[in-house]
């Protein structure tokens, strides 16, 4: 068999607005609603709603021989919700179809899958809920933010029931090895690796309009040859790109949209290939090894890592003092609060910080609403010192409870200490009085000691 | 190549910025091979470096006077044959009434002391304009005698001097604007100043601007061809043995600093402005203005009045060693100028260890990556600045670790590279 995995990733970031120092206290709202309002319906209008409709035309046409793959975070479904419902409703008739498979993400698109397993597992379940509940199907396949992965978190997918995930088939990880096969975890081996081959999968995101590109222009003729060019033996090509890569990367009068619609039917003509979802790859294809990934890699930049959210200290600081604050978040039991910590977690707000893009900012500068990386880093910061502001608020109105309930307990237990020692006392008043009276009643003995036996039934309840 | 060069000032008898960057960047020259600078000031005082250039005094030059009254280089410069007063940095209100004065002055001759040579105070005090004619004079007298070839002048003081040299000698003229009156000014440009600059930008072969900033107001203001004004970007020499200057500080408070002239062009107000929003929201900080001009006592008032006095305080004019002093006690430098050609100093300030805030009016904006940039007028973005650097401490780390680097890799060497290349195309 061999076949091509289409995969393609929705994302939109919440963006904050400019919140100066002088909010911090004052005004706990953070969202920019007009720029996320009108730039989502900017990317709707010229990628998603065209993009979905073309997808629908296709599906149809090829009648279930065409299939693809989304994963769409819960800040973009939010998103969806508030400013473009369309947009879900037509991903919702995708979804109808029976070809189109949606994957499981962390809820905000975050990087909390580098925290350890607490929060992972939350915003994994929160955004499995979230696809259950709009498209009917519960995720099966994994894909973490930017295609993070390493050995550990691989492992903690497959404890949450996962039976593959998508990364990205960076050079420094697989050396000889090909991507265009199915790999496994190298700690867990039931979770099933599907990775990205990033030449054929850049050459439409990225590459497809440059003008400088000695390729260029692409069409799906020469692109089909390519993936003929593929050894024989070689199973699967997994395509992974930005949604927005139809449309808004690639504007459609670059023929965008003129490839992708031929795309399919070049493919069934002039190349043996069919077309998978990452499930079916997953229980079709046989493992051939394990990837050993100890350090995370990610789809990002030339180095394949994570430098590009957390390769500062401007991005350490904000991402530990964020991670810092969950647990107060979630004791507070504040619903608002546990908002804003999602919104806080966007994976954006850490690239907005980067410095690594200094000498060639363009392609960053894109996707980018501040004018250096400090900028968005001060901004990100008072937010977040007014977040903490309220954190701590409600947790020390829950120790205010807390510190009632103890005083009360302890109130109780002096009570019962001081009619203790009373009855102690009076015994030991008694003990010489008894010598000499042995006649004194016995009634009056009976009546404290089984006082003695209730209080300390109540003590032990 | 033989260079020679005018310039009003030169260490260590400096009044401001221009002599400094005059020296550093002949330093900067000076590892070009075979390069040669004769550099001539209006009063030479024997004290100064003369390692890497000849130094030659305006005053010790003896005129042949009917030479002098024969040649032409001294026409088109009889207006500024006027007796008057001017400072280079001064108010607008004084800039009118010396106008005033100027017209109603007459024309004068050359007169020379019993030896044949001139007077010159090489100051910005009375007599400037006589002064600048009378080097004017003695650059033409100088070019005569002197064998070179090529003509470099340094603002607008030695810009006739430049132009006499051509006129005597046939040979090009690089000029080199480190200000224009739009900067000094803040807009209301004096006519005469602004007619000697722009005569000067007219007749030179090339002109030096010291950032993009003052091209463009070379290009916009002065009707300059953008193929004749190329960027230039000041350096700074390494830092001299700043442990020795450590202060040692008597507070726990946090201190930022405002550096430099109290006036328009500085925007002190802006500072005040910011420090004001700061200390609504903090209190554990300080906020100092060091240097004199004519708005200080307008911003001692004005702080005062908004009841920031016991955070906010005036050192009056720093130089030499307490402004490195200053800076050893200081978390952050603040340059929020309304319009500053290059600005040198946030790039000293960050070689002490202090993170910068510059204005995006500056030319030194336009190199550093390591300094936050807000624009002048916008104090919310100047408070939040100072607010993020003092509080959340991976930015000022971020800028102490990157930014002594990022200043000691701007090397005079490399501008004095660049100016070789731009003197190549007039000399073999």
């Amino acid at each position: 068999m061999r076949t091509i995995c289409l995969y393609f990733q929705v994302h939109q970031p919440f963006r904050f607005r400019r919140y100066r120092f002088f909010d911090i206290g004052n005004d706990h709202y953070y969202y920019d609603d007009y720029s996320n309002e009108s730039i989502l319906n900017k990317v709707a209008q010229k990628s998603y709603l065209p993009a979905n409709a073309l997808m629908l035309d296709l599906i149809k046409k090829h009648k279930g021989k065409f299939k693809i793959a989304y994963s769409i975070s819960g800040i973009a479904m939010d998103q969806f919700r508030l400013y473009a419902p369309e947009v879900l409703e037509s991903f919702k008739k995708l979804a109808d179809t029976g070809h189109v498979e949606f994957l499981a993400e962390t809820y905000a698109h975050s990087l909390c899958s580098l925290k350890g397993e607490e929060e992972f597992q939350r915003q994994v379940k929160a955004h499995g809920e979230l696809i259950k509940e709009n498209f009917g199907q519960e995720p099966k396949v994994f894909r973490n933010t930017e295609l993070i992965y390493s050995d550990e978190i691989g492992s903690m997918v497959a404890a949450m029931g996962y039976k593959a995930m998508l990364t990205e088939g960076a050079k420094h990880v697989l050396g000889w090895k090909s991507p265009n096969y199915l790999y496994c975890n190298a700690i867990n081996p039931k979770l099933k690796l599907l990775l990205k081959n990033f030449k054929l999968s850049d050459d439409i995101a990225f590459r497809f309009s440059n003008k400088g590109w000695p390729e260029y222009p692409l069409t799906a003729e020469k692109y089909v040859s390519w993936l003929n060019q593929a050894p024989d033996n070689e199973e699967v090509i997994n395509l992974f790109m930005d949604y927005e890569t139809f449309g808004e990367h690639q504007w459609k009068e670059t023929g965008i949209f003129d490839f992708l619609k031929i795309l399919p039917q070049t493919v069934f003509k002039q190349s043996p290939f069919t077309f998978s979802t990452p499930s079916e790859v997953a229980s079709k294809l046989q493992v051939v090894s394990a990837v050993n990934v100890p350090h995370p890699i990610s789809w990002a930049d030339e180095e394949r890592d994570l430098t590009a959210w957390l390769g500062n200290e401007l991005q350490n600081e904000a991402f530990n003092k964020l991670y810092s604050l969950g647990d107060k978040v979630y004791a507070s039991g504040d619903d608002a609060l546990r908002q804003d910590y999602t919104y806080l977690q966007v994976s954006d707000h850490f690239y907005y910080m980067s410095t690594k893009f200094f000498s060639d900012g363009e392609v960053h500068s894109y996707f980018n609403p501040y004018d250096t990386p400090y900028d968005a880093f001060i901004n990100y910061m008072n937010v977040l010192s007014d977040f903490e502001i309220r954190v701590n608020a409600s947790v020390r109105y829950d120790a205010d409870d807390q510190l009632a309930r103890l005083s009360k307990i302890i109130k109780e237990k002096d009570e019962q200490l001081e009619k203790l020692e009373k009855r102690l006392a009076n015994e030991v008043a008694e003990i010489p009085a008894k010598v000499p009276a042995k006649k004194a009643p016995a009634t009056t003995k009976k009546a404290p000691a089984t006082a003695k036996k209730k209080s300390s039934t109540t003590k032990k309840s | 190549m033989r260079v020679l060069m005018f310039g009003w000032e030169f260490p260590p008898h400096i009044s401001g910025g221009l002599g400094t960057a005059c020296y550093g960047l002949t330093k900067g020259m000076a590892s070009v091979p075979g390069m040669d600078i004769l550099f001539v000031v209006p009063k030479a005082y024997g004290d100064e470096d003369q390692s890497r250039m000849k130094l030659l005094g305006a005053g010790d030059v003896t005129l042949d006077l009917r030479k002098v009254r024969e040649h032409k280089f001294l026409k088109d410069l009889s207006y500024i044959e006027i007796n008057s007063n001017l400072v280079p940095y001064t108010s607008p209100e004084e800039y009118g009434k010396l106008v005033d004065r100027a017209e109603n002055q007459g024309k004068r001759l050359v007169e020379t002391t019993m030896g044949g040579t001139l007077n010159f105070t090489g100051k910005y005090g009375k007599n400037l304009y006589e002064e600048i004619a009378n080097y004017a004079v003695v650059a033409g007298e100088v070019a005569l005698k002197e064998d070179f070839d090529i003509i470099h002048a340094h603002d607008w003081l030695t810009y006739p001097a430049g132009i006499a040299a051509k006129r005597a000698s046939g040979k090009p003229l690089v000029i080199h604007v480190h200000a224009t009156d739009f900067d000094r000014s803040g807009g209301k440009v004096n006519p005469t100043v602004f007619e000697i600059e722009k005569m000067g930008m007219h007749l030179a072969d090339k002109i030096i601007a010291v950032s993009n900033l003052t091209r463009n107001t070379v290009i916009d203001k002065y009707g300059i061809h953008p193929d004749k004004v190329v960027t230039v970007y000041n350096a700074v020499d390494p830092l001299p043995d700043y442990e020795k200057l450590q202060l040692k500080r008597g507070i726990t408070d946090k201190v930022v600093t405002f550096l430099g002239r109290v006036t328009l062009q500085k925007g002190p107000e802006y500072f005040v402005q910011a420090a004001y929003k700061v200390l609504k929201k903090m209190d554990n900080v300080r906020f100092v203005m060091a240097g004199s001009g004519e708005l200080l006592e307008k911003m001692i008032h004005w702080s005062s009045s908004l009841g920031i006095s016991d955070r906010f305080h005036y050192t009056g004019f720093l130089k030499g060693d307490d402004v490195f002093k200053m800076f050893s006690i200081s978390d952050v430098y603040v340059m929020p100028s309304v319009s500053e050609p290059f600005g040198i100093s946030p790039l000293e300030a960050m070689q002490s260890n202090v993170p910068s805030i510059i204005s995006h009016q500056s030319g030194v904006a336009e190199i550093l990556k390591y300094a936050l940039k807000v624009d002048f007028w916008d104090v919310d973005a100047l408070a939040d600045a100072i607010y993020g650097l003092l509080n959340y401490p991976s930015l000022s780390e971020t800028f102490k670790k990157y930014g002594v680097e990022e200043v000691n890799n701007m090397k005079w060497e490399n501008s004095g590279k660049k100016v070789h290349s731009i003197y190549q195309e007039f000399v073999q």
